[in-house]
């Protein structure tokens, strides 16, 4: 099984650590990945603000980059929706129609290909887990709260492998963080009230940990806990699965 | 102002905000317990989807039906293609009436066509009965939600304007009393005028009928009370049977209140004898949304409002923001269709989280629609012209790992040494409430690089 590591670009710029914990943690578990060094970035940054026509050279670039694998992994359900749903544009070669079956998210991948069941991981913390929308809605990793039927939850199944980690209760279980790319620019007044009030709900049900599919939605997080020197931290949930930790 | 400016207005009263974001979010949670309680839930909505696909592809066909069960029902058909049309109708009905004063339940076409100052320019009374619309038409103000016209307002503001028009004890805020003090106010409206007009939830094809969904009854107290009766619809609400309407009917009250159904669902189906029935068809732009292969399934929208209910942007920016009758993620992919250019922020009002397309009763995919008139407003040169440039310049640096890998280590070594007020000021919105994520030295990719250089 030939497997490419895709690192989406505001990861390999900013997190580089969550690039590092989803490679060890897929060669943990046996996977031989290559990581294609000529990668860049999906094209969703222009293309969620309309200007598909500048991200097409970038589809193109995504589809030279990644062909000829079995499957690509990306530490992210928002670029994989982009790549799986999107890349509908561009002309549908035998090469993108099969990048587009293939390219999957890690929860999807771990679960679904790798068929893991269980997790050397210790994580003695309190988490409270983000439903980034892309993965949930888009990727459907787990059942809407406006949806009334749908598969269990792939990311809540994910967390249940790690030993010690105390999954929080929120009071609303899946509403958006406000990030959505440029919007947190666009619109920075609503992207920064709804990422505070997200944070809010999770630090009122005592998270010391906010954890997440996207690194996109804890970017914008992290940014308003930083800024606000709030008692909580964001860390991807390949972090987490990756983690071997006792409390200090 | 555009939506991002007047949602930051509104963001200003922090404490407002909250309570309006609350207020809201009730509803969606009393929806989630009223679509809870039908096991069949997902498979009514494929099914009311289904319903409204086909009727839209026979629309033509369906509104012929129509008019003529409704015209051997003895009701009079008018067509109006645009709102100048629709409100020149009404005003003549009204005059061939010799009426003065209308009592109107909740219609937002008519809000839309702009009916109200039309008929009060040319003298008519027109009083409108919902509650919520009374109070704002009492604040002359146009509605903030289309179930919910009032929502935006606070009970003790409700007080303060009914005190200063009806009357009512200074500072009561009770809604019970103040509910009975309108009931009172709008029973002398209701005797005191001549006619009565509804919008319409559904019309059946099959018998010619309308149909009308209110929960204070005030479209039946104004139709009972009047000889003369005047339901104005647009050309989608049509649906083909009578048996259809169940499924309309089991949907639209759980998804906007969470009800089972609304109080009141009032059929009429012909004129009262020695009265007058008037049905007003209009299209207003609708046939030329039927024809936007992208888009046309907005039009299947049954005006639940679950949408806004739902929506993390319309809770805390409020109805207003959005600058038309119809607000949230709905009015975002109906406005660009009938000014491409005013309208051109709203698809952009949006973090595509797709909430409401998992809301949606009859399954339009609003989210997908915002993306797609994002691409139509970029291609038809509405975006502004900082966010033009800057994606041309992120598509040709990402579009090449070179440039990529360049610009990416450019960017994190700036952020490392530049002094903090370089970085943050107002050239970066990003900045005003949020760190920037801190720049490390070695990107994934050079670490990789670096690993598999050793050894």
């Amino acid at each position: 099984m030939k497997v490419a590591l895709f690192i989406p670009c505001y990861i390999d710029q900013f997190y580089p650590r969550v690039g590092i914990a989803t490679l060890e943690l897929l060669q943990k578990l046996g996977c031989q990945v290559i990581y294609p060094e000529g990668q860049t970035c999906c094209g969703q940054p222009m293309a969620n603000s309309g200007c598909e026509a500048d991200a097409r050279d970038t589809y193109q670039h995504f589809i030279q980059t990644f062909g000829g694998f079995d499957y690509i992994v990306a530490p992210s359900g928002s670029c994989t929706y982009h790549v799986r749903h999107h890349y509908n544009v561009i002309e549908q070669t035998e090469s993108v129609r099969h990048i587009r079956q293939r390219t999957l998210d890690l929860s999807e991948f771990l679960l679904d290909v790798l068929k893991v069941d269980h997790l050397e991981a210790r994580f003695p913390y309190k988490v409270g887990l983000h439903q980034s929308c892309h993965g949930l809605r888009g990727l459907r990793l787990g059942k809407s709260s406006e949806r009334m039927e749908g598969g269990p939850s792939r990311i809540h199944a994910l967390l249940g492998m790690v030993s010690d980690l105390d999954l929080v209760d929120l009071d609303s279980v899946d509403e958006c963080c406000g990030f959505g790319g440029t919007f947190a620019i666009a619109e920075a007044a609503v992207s920064a009230k709804m990422g505070k009030d997200r944070l809010a709900d999770h630090l009122r049900h005592g998270a010391e940990v906010i954890t997440a599919g996207d690194m996109s939605c804890l970017m914008h997080l992290e940014g308003l806990i930083r800024r606000n020197n709030l008692p909580i931290r964001a860390m991807h949930l390949a972090e987490i699965l990756n983690t071997n930790e006792t409390r200090p | 102002m555009n939506h991002a400016q007047k949602a930051s207005a509104f963001i200003r009263d922090e404490t407002r905000t909250d309570w309006h974001n609350r207020a809201v979010w009730h509803l969606r949670q009393k929806r989630d317990l009223g679509a809870g309680s039908v096991p069949e839930w997902e498979e009514l909505r494929n099914l009311a989807s289904a319903i409204k696909t086909h009727t839209l592809s026979n629309l033509d066909d369906y509104l012929t039906r129509f008019e003529e069960k409704a015209a051997a029902n003895g009701v009079h058909v008018h067509w109006a293609a645009t709102a100048e049309d629709h409100n020149r109708i009404v005003h003549g009905i009204l005059t061939d009436h010799g009426v003065q004063k209308l009592v109107k339940s909740k219609s937002m076409l008519t809000e839309d066509c702009h009916l109200n100052p039309y008929l009060e320019a040319r003298g008519i009374e027109v009083i409108d009965t919902d509650l919520g619309e009374r109070i704002i038409q009492m604040r002359h103000e146009p509605p903030s939600h289309i179930v919910a016209p009032a929502i935006h307002i606070r009970k003790e503001e409700v007080g303060e304007l009914f005190h200063k028009e009806l009357g009512t004890d200074a500072g009561a805020s009770d809604p019970k009393y103040l509910t009975e003090a309108a009931r009172g106010h709008l029973r002398e409206h209701f005797l005191s005028s001549t006619a009565a007009l509804t919008g319409v939830n559904f019309a059946i094809a099959e018998t010619g009928g309308v149909v009308v969904c209110t929960n204070e009854g005030n479209a039946d107290m104004g139709v009972h009370l009047h000889g003369l009766q005047i339901h104005c619809m647009g050309i989608e609400k049509i649906i083909p049977r009578a048996a259809d309407l169940g499924v309309f009917i089991r949907l639209l009250a759980r998804s906007a209140t969470g009800q089972p159904s609304t109080i009141y669902t009032s059929h009429y189906h012909r004129p009262k004898s020695g009265g007058a029935m008037h049905i007003v068809i209009v299209d207003n732009g609708r046939t030329e949304h039927l024809g936007r292969a992208d888009f046309r399934n907005s039009l299947k929208c049954i005006r639940c409002g679950a949408c806004m209910n739902t929506c993390p942007i319309y809770r805390r920016s409020g109805g207003y923001s959005y600058g038309h009758t119809v607000p949230g993620p709905i009015g975002s992919i109906l406005t660009p269709g009938i000014d491409m250019k005013k309208f051109s922020d709203l698809p952009f009002a949006s973090t595509l989280c797709g909430s409401c397309s998992d809301v949606c009763p009859v399954k339009i995919d609003i989210h997908e629609q915002l993306y797609k008139w994002r691409q139509v407003i970029a291609e038809a040169g509405h975006l502004p012209a900082s966010k033009r440039w800057s994606m041309k310049v992120a598509g040709k640096v990402l579009a090449r790992s070179g440039r990529y890998d360049f610009f990416g280590k450019m960017a994190r070594m700036a952020l490392r040494i530049l002094p903090r007020f370089m970085v943050y000021n107002r050239f970066n919105p990003w900045g005003k409430a949020r760190e920037l994520p801190a720049a490390p030295k070695q990107s994934f990719k050079e670490w990789f690089k670096q690993q598999n250089q050793q050894p």
